[in-house]
């Protein structure tokens, strides 16, 4: 029989491997965007574990905003990216320091 | 084993695999569509939840439209891969650890607390219930005002976006005060002495 923590430690396997691919490609922009897909979307499975098994559709309603949210975030984060490489000819993150931080 | 289950832990195998393979794979373009199967997997496991709606909005909203602009924006941007790999495998280990020690620590506490909850009776759908028709109700009703803000914030992307990327010259009327203060009246207005001419050998009326 499935319970609710079969569906929350998939989710935190999930988290997990989006916070290593974080650590991992620290150099390409283009794969740390997707490890936040990836943790976004471990949330959200979290969010519809919960909202099935205690019965309340508000969890469903949040995880239909942060979709909205995280579509917003990545369409901007690849536009960042693409006047990046428009003006520097590279997305390397060592090479963006144009901020001196 | 019950069918659903079995179905719980082929899609959740496949869902673990996918996302295994994003994090290290090498080519950006595979690993985009590794994402690409990790969001179905992951939609179906949602169908499993009896939350279709949502499953349905991952896959039109994430693979057709997000996914795509990635592999869009990888495939345009001419990427040197050797360079951006570097640091992967000296940070694998420790990497490796952490990610094991979060996944011991949750499984440890959410097994403990949350193993005995069961699928409750009532909450089984029949056959005739809606999924999308419930959650509409409910964000039409309650949730109308932050469903307007999340247009708004739909809105600023699509003309952030536009505006981040637009290239060429702006067309756009806008003054700079600060060229403006050091303008002075020489510089627009130019005052010459010409000698005055004559009308009376030229018939009356406005010039040609």
């Amino acid at each position: 029989m499935l319970t609710l923590s079969h569906y929350l430690i998939l989710s935190a396997i999930l988290f997990a491997i989006g916070v290593v691919g974080i650590f991992l490609n620290r150099k390409n922009l283009i794969v740390l965007l997707m490890s936040i897909e990836l943790i976004l979307l471990a949330v959200n499975t979290n969010f519809i574990a919960f909202s099935h098994y205690l019965d309340d559709l508000a969890g469903q309603v949040f995880v239909f905003f942060i979709l909205t949210v995280a579509a917003a975030e990545s369409a901007i984060g690849l536009a960042i990216l693409v006047v990046l490489f428009r003006n520097l000819k590279t997305i390397h993150v060592d090479d963006l320091d144009s901020l001196k931080g | 084993m019950e069918f659903k289950t079995l179905v719980f832990f082929f899609l959740a195998a496949i869902l673990v695999f996918a996302s295994l393979r994003v994090v290290t794979l090498r080519n950006p373009v595979h690993a985009a569509l590794n994402l690409v199967l990790a969001f179905f997997s992951a939609s179906g496991l949602w169908v499993l939840l009896q939350a279709e709606f949502l499953a349905i909005a991952l896959i039109l909203v994430y693979v057709g439209a997000v996914m795509v602009l990635f592999l869009f924006v990888v495939m345009l941007l001419d990427i040197n891969l050797d360079r951006l790999r570097e640091g992967f495998w000296s940070y694998l280990p420790l990497g490796a650890i952490v990610a094991l020690l979060i996944v011991a620590e949750m499984s440890l506490v959410l097994y403990a607390r949350f193993s005995s909850v069961q699928e409750s009776v009532a909450g089984q759908a029949d056959a005739s219930f809606s999924n999308a028709k419930a959650v509409g109700r409910l964000l039409f009703t309650d949730y109308v005002y932050p469903f307007e803000l999340a247009s708004v914030v739909l809105l600023v992307g699509v003309v952030a976006a536009v505006a981040l990327t637009l290239r060429g010259k702006r067309k756009s009327k806008a003054v700079s005060p600060s060229e403006q203060v050091f303008v002075k009246a020489a510089d627009r207005v130019r005052i010459v002495k010409m000698a005055a001419e004559s009308s009376q050998d030229e018939p009356a009326g406005p010039a040609v």
